[in-house]
């Protein structure tokens, strides 16, 4: 390893590093603004100039690779002296709105220029004006304020997938734009609000909302889809403002997807936050009291009991609601499932996403099975990219449509995994050869009528060339794999949709055929189309104003917590479960939640060790015999920004229902 | 003077037809094939030993520059040869000549360039202006196709050679090689990052020679002739001969092929006829195109035409395209319009270009019409600084440079205009 | 000076004529098969010269369509060079150079002659719809200065009548020979030639 000195002291780095990370291992802080770790090198900013023995010109740390011996210095007058100069070109034609943007207070300009700027402007020419572009519903520019630091430009084109933002002109005229000014069409277009290192991009929604210091922000997890990406909320009073990717290498780097960042809005919109009652076909506003005794009243000579855990739910939440089912209702009838799929759970290698997200990464072969990864679990999406960068091929069997790499579509049936098994396509040897083969199920393919196929068949081909762990689930929801390790996986689900008595806990995508005298409960944070069947409506909090549990595809536990609190009388869920049983004269009862969780782990030892994969029981898994099967993969399809009932409710969402949903061609990159 | 004998264009004139069988009698192509058999290591050390240094205007040493390539190239990194005729830089128009007179020397120099290197393909990226100089050189390397002198088994050496033509659209910037490789791979014309170096890794990702067109085209004359003939024009390490191009306030502006060292008074007395007005009417020379600071009068009475020489007179040979500048002239407008060249051209890429050329550019205006105070001529120099040696490529230096020789030799000019102010102020 | 100017009547389609796709199979060959990219500024130059002089947005999508890459990219080379017109410029495009050398032996004086006899403003097409002129940078005929290129022609060692009756000319349909305007071929000084003289020759 290359050893450096920097400022006297000397570091060694690992080689192929640059001068700035020696920099930076050596504990000195360097200014920049075009570099970003995860973003190729464009050394175009010059902020980061350093020193360096023998150079007669100071160099750009970013881009310079460490070469042993090398001598760099971080405080001379010639490094002070190049970044004031930087500093003041940068500020040159810089608007002097600081008070008037969004990014005032957590601007890298603002905060570098205070740094290391020299103090005062000699610029007194007209300063440059540059049109605002359109880039669609969520992101608003001020081109004025761009340094043409091009992160924006890298990110779209290297982890997005599609260049769609690019520098149009050339030199002073250079401007940052799509092409004719079209929507950003990828999901993860919001990244560029937080790689912006000035307020040139900010977020629209968000715009003018609030300044930084006044937000109270909770570190937290996403469960807009099952990937668990770590999030920071952002909140002013009741309202959560906006949601911001915080790092976790481990799941979602640093990116978030648009759904993520951007659905948070319907955390404020179409909240239930009072009891109702329905009478004579109407729903009343009720107090707790009321609607529980009509709860009582309505439970009398029912004899089943069903409950159905909605997609957001978090697991402390779903293991009261399985309790309250046990111990008042005599009731094992509770599933999670909205709509026909089915797990095998006789193992949970079976259902989990076993690869795990970080070693996508290093994959070099990819089969999707009736997977849309892109709209699915865009953070997979991005990794799948990543590792395409960088050699992976990608097959699919189904047709997913564009997912922003190149892959090939090698049938749309089944019995393509016996092909690949029997080596009757070129596409086996591929697989055969791979060091890091990976192969992604996706829900579509999990019908009651061919999951047990799908998924013998994908572990015998990965038994038959020794890479089992290659064999992965990709869920959609937030609350799958927990329910399906709380044991939440009926054996007949229909029985559940049928009970005398169906209590929804804020599951509202499936449609319930309403029997007669069936009494269906809906206890919810958001109205949907099921609040409005129900015969009682309960308010609960939302995932952001209660702490709560989630496991992720890989089966990692990782704790959410309350950012916000709950609107007008609505109650965390178990606090309702805990009214409802002693309503009913039951002793079920849990004095709070910590003691809730305690239970639950106690119960779940695995439940209660958090932020790891635990390794599944490999050892014991029994592959189902592969039965050969002829069936046509059909791809779910998937309302992106509709997926669950928080973003049905923000306007946002809709909006880009309405504008990035349009199918538009902006080429695709070879 | 260099005698007729010993200048190596000598169709720089167009006094004959560039088609091949006229470049045939004046000795392009004679013995190719026995220069090529006698190898690579050979060509580059002979290249070496003749001192040439880069025609386009850094002058790095050409031998040494092909040594950089790797020894063999592999199968799925080829080897590249690139010639720059992007000819851009003001007050130089020497490969236009050469294109368009004697394309046969470009064609042939590239053979034995891409041998040397072990490329098979060379790519002459043309600035897109000179479109008839590029039907020209099209016809020149039709020719040499049908002839064999170049494709399969090149001239017979059993080195296959194609050459390709790439025109570029009008970005001064692609004359900096790793633009120019950029702008050859569909993109914009942005510099990029060394290291990597283009030897290592060049166009497509792969090891590419990049060669200003002069360069090349001398090559098969030093390898007929020896190092030794090349190498005894000019002082030592600034050996051989150049096309000078003598533009601007001169009696006959012309491009003319003389000895590398000679006075620059010497270059202009003899072939361009002299300073209009006579030599008492020089203001300044622009020695090397553009981007090089100025000379004044007195440092022009006396100055070697040579890479040294006007290093020490703190200016660069650069192409060596001479712009003369006579008293009628007001100076500071003279560099004012370089200025708004270098804002017109910068690709935008690194910060103290993009905002500095642009900034130094209005600053010059404001001086030269008299708006400026005094100490905006500080400030100006002080901006020059900022972007000298802050950017990735050496346009911060190009745009900074004459502005900086202005301010050396001319700051009473430019006070001048400044005072104007002053008056009128107190006026 | 701001960015390019973009047309803003533009064409709804544009499709490449038979013999250009032609020339554009030639073009393809010259790059590497997975280097298609390159070809970006050759094709561009076909389609701006099958489409009069200039290139519609339609033709940068069907380029990036045939290329394989993004509009945005096509875009941004379509806007960085300065010889990509994405506005009509006319059948007579005068770019007169003003650099420098040029500027120094009189260019201003066929800048004045543009503007009489073409279009008061530069960037502006002429009454009759069939010529603009702009001011260019170096040009790199500098010892031939001052000069104009007209289309694909330079046209050299101008002055203010030369020029005037260069662009008389073209009104009348008939363009002078390219080239020196003051008799010579290249770049030879125009009188008292004192190299490759005949007899060395």
């Amino acid at each position: 390893m290359p050893k450096v000195t920097v400022d006297g002291i000397e570091v060694e780095v690992e080689s192929g590093s640059t001068v700035l990370q020696a920099c930076e291992a050596a504990g000195k802080e360097i200014p920049r603004f075009c570099y970003h770790e995860r973003l190729s090198i464009a050394g175009n900013c010059r902020m980061c100039l350093v020193e360096m023995e023998k150079s007669p010109k100071p160099v750009a740390s970013c881009a310079m690779p460490v070469m042993d011996g090398q001598v760099i210095k971080t405080n001379t007058p010639m490094v002070k002296k190049a970044r004031e100069g930087v500093m003041e070109f940068l500020l040159i034609n810089h608007p002097l709105d600081c008070p008037i943007c969004d990014q005032g207070g957590e601007c890298d300009l603002q905060d570098q220029a205070f740094n290391y700027g020299g103090g005062r402007s000699r610029y007194e020419l007209n300063k440059r004006s540059v049109d605002q572009k359109y880039m669609g519903p969520l992101i608003k520019t001020h081109m004025n304020r761009c340094i043409h630091c091009t992160r924006c430009v890298r990110f779209s084109e290297e982890v997005a997938g599609v260049s769609e933002i690019g520098a149009i002109n050339r030199g002073e005229n250079m401007e940052i734009t799509t092409f004719l000014e079209n929507t950003i069409e990828s999901e993860m277009s919001g990244n560029v609000i937080d790689l912006c290192p000035v307020g040139a991009l900010t977020s629209k929604p968000y715009s003018y909302e609030a300044r930084p210091w006044e937000l109270n922000k909770v570190e937290t997890i996403d469960v807009m889809d099952a990937v668990g990406s770590n999030i920071r909320m952002d909140s002013k009073g009741w309202e959560v403002k906006r949601v911001l990717p915080s790092i976790n290498d481990e799941i979602n780097e640093e990116w978030i997807s648009d759904k993520t960042r951007y659905a948070c809005d319907g955390l404020l919109n179409n909240r239930i936050d009072t009891p109702f009652i329905k009478k004579d076909g109407e729903f009343k506003e009720a107090s707790w009291k009321e609607a529980l005794n009509f709860i009582n009243q309505n439970l009398e000579n029912k004899k089943t009991f069903g409950g159905l855990v909605g997609q957001l739910v978090d697991l402390e939440t779903s293991y009261a609601f399985k309790k309250l089912f046990k111990n008042v209702f005599n009731s094992e009838l509770v599933d999670f499932r909205q709509k026909d799929i089915l797990f095998d759970t006789s193992n949970t290698f079976n259902f989990k996403f076993n690869t795990t997200i970080s070693k996508i990464d290093e994959a070099d072969f990819i089969l999707l099975v009736g997977a849309n990864p892109r709209l699915e679990a865009t953070i997979i999406s991005s990794r799948i990219r990543k590792a395409v960068k960088s050699g992976c091929k990608v097959f699919s069997i189904g047709d997913p449509g564009d997912q922003h790499y190149k892959f090939k579509v090698i049938g749309n049936n089944i019995s393509i995994l016996d092909d690949l098994l029997f080596s009757n396509i070129s596409e086996s040897k591929l697989l055969k050869e791979a060091k890091n083969p990976v192969i992604i199920i996706g829900e579509s393919v999990l019908k009651s009528e061919i999951s047990k196929n799908v998924i013998s068949s994908v572990q015998t081909l990965l038994k038959d060339i020794n890479k089992l762990d290659g064999f992965n689930i990709l869920h959609q929801s937030a609350s799958n794999a927990g329910s399906l390790i709380l044991g939440l996986q009926t054996e007949n689900l229909q029985k559940v949709y049928d009970a005398d008595v169906l209590y929804l806990l804020n599951a509202d995508e499936v449609n319930i055929d309403k029997k007669n005298n069936q009494f269906i409960i809906y206890q919810g944070s958001h109205g949907g189309e099921n609040s409005r069947i129900a015969d009682v409506i309960l308010p609960s909090a939302a995932y952001s104003e209660k702490n709560g549990s989630f496991v992720n595809l890989e089966g990692r536990v990782q704790r959410s917590y309350k950012a916000s609190y709950p609107p007008g009388f609505a109650k965390e869920d178990f606090e309702i479960f805990n009214d409802i049983a002693k309503n009913k004269g039951s002793n079920h009862n849990y004095v709070s939640f910590d003691s809730l969780r305690e239970e639950m782990i106690n119960e779940h030892k695995l439940l209660g060790i958090y932020d790891e994969i635990q390794p599944s029981d490999i050892e014991n898994l029994k592959i189902e015999k592969h039965i050969k099967k002829d069936h046509l993969i059909e791809i779910n399809n998937i309302d992106y920004y509709q997926t669950n009932i928080v973003a049905r409710s923000s306007k946002t969402m809709d909006e880009c229902k309405s504008v990035k949903q349009q199918p538009r061609k902006t080429g695709t990159e070879n | 003077m260099l005698k007729d004998t010993d200048r190596i264009f000598r169709n720089l004139y167009g006094d004959e037809s560039f088609n091949l069988s006229n470049a045939l009698n004046r000795g392009d192509w004679k013995d190719t094939k026995e220069i090529i058999a006698k190898g690579k290591e050979w060509i580059i050390d002979q290249v070496k030993k003749s001192e040439l240094r880069g025609r386009g205007g850094a002058g790095f040493p050409t031998g040494m520059k092909w040594s950089f390539a790797p020894k063999e190239p592999t199968a799925d990194r080829p080897h590249y040869l690139v010639i720059n005729a992007d000819e851009s830089e003001p007050g130089t128009c020497k490969d236009r000549d050469i294109l368009r007179y004697e394309p046969q020397k470009l064609i042939e120099g590239s053979l034995i360039a891409a041998y040397a290197v072990g490329a098979k393909t060379c790519y002459v990226y043309i600035r897109g202006e000179y479109v008839n100089e590029g039907k020209v050189l099209q016809q020149a390397i039709d020719e040499a196709y049908e002839k064999n002198l170049i494709g399969k088994n090149a001239a017979g050496s059993g080195w296959d050679f194609d050459m390709y033509i790439h025109f570029g659209a009008g970005a001064y910037i692609c004359g900096e090689e790793t633009a120019l490789l950029e702008s050859l791979e569909g993109n914009k014309g942005q510099p990029r990052l060394k290291p990597p170096f283009p030897a290592l890794v060049g166009l497509y990702g792969c090891p590419t020679i990049v060669n200003n067109v002069e360069t090349i085209a001398v090559v098969p004359t030093i390898l007929r002739r020896g190092p030794e003939w090349f190498a005894s024009f000019g002082r030592p390490k600034n050996r051989g001969t150049k096309i000078f191009c003598i533009s601007g306030n001169v009696v006959n502006p012309c491009n003319v092929e003389e000895e590398m060292s000679i006075p620059l008074k010497e270059l202009i007395e003899t072939h361009a006829g002299g300073v209009i007005g006579g030599w008492g009417n020089l203001q300044a020379v622009i020695p090397g195109g553009s981007s090089m600071p100025l000379l004044p009068k007195k440092v022009c009475d006396n100055i070697l035409m040579d890479f040294d020489a006007l290093v020490e007179a703190k200016s660069g040979m650069g192409t060596a395209g001479i712009v003369v500048i006579d008293k009628s002239q007001d100076i500071v407008s003279c560099i004012s319009r370089i200025s708004r060249f270098y804002k017109h051209e910068s690709c935008g890429q690194c910060t103290p270009c993009r905002e500095g050329s642009g900034w130094l550019w209005r600053m010059m205006e404001r001086i030269n019409r008299g708006e400026a105070e005094i100490h905006e001529i500080d400030m100006l120099l002080e901006v020059t600084k900022q972007i000298e040696g802050h950017t990735i490529c050496a346009f911060g230096e190009a745009s900074a440079w004459p502005v900086q020789g202005l301010l050396r030799h001319f700051r009473e000019q430019m006070e001048e205009k400044c005072s104007n102010l002053a008056n009128r102020k107190i006026a | 000076m701001s960015g390019k100017h973009v047309a803003k009547n533009q064409p709804s389609s544009f499709a490449f004529t038979d013999e250009n796709k032609k020339k554009i199979e030639e073009v393809l060959k010259k790059y590497p098969e997975n280097k298609r990219k390159s070809a970006v500024m050759p094709l561009l130059y076909i389609a701006q010269r099958q489409n009069n002089n200039w290139i519609p947005l339609a033709a940068i999508q069907l380029i990036s369509d045939m290329l394989g890459v993004t509009y945005i990219k096509v875009y941004e080379v379509a806007t960085f060079y300065t010889m990509y017109n994405l506005a009509p410029v006319g059948k007579y495009f005068v770019q007169v150079c003003t650099t420098t050398p040029c500027m120094i032996r009189g260019s201003g004086k066929v800048v004045e002659v543009c503007k009489k006899h073409i279009s008061e403003k530069q960037g502006h097409l002429n009454k009759e719809l069939d010529s603009s002129w702009i001011e260019v940078e170096c040009l790199g005929a500098c010892v031939n200065a001052p000069m104009v290129q007209i289309n694909d022609d330079y046209f050299e060692d101008l002055n203010a009548e030369k020029a005037e009756a260069i662009i008389k000319g073209f009104k009348e349909g008939k363009l002078p020979n390219i080239g020196s305007q003051s008799g010579r071929k290249g770049s030879e000084p125009i009188q008292n030639r004192t190299t490759l003289l005949k007899k060395n020759a």
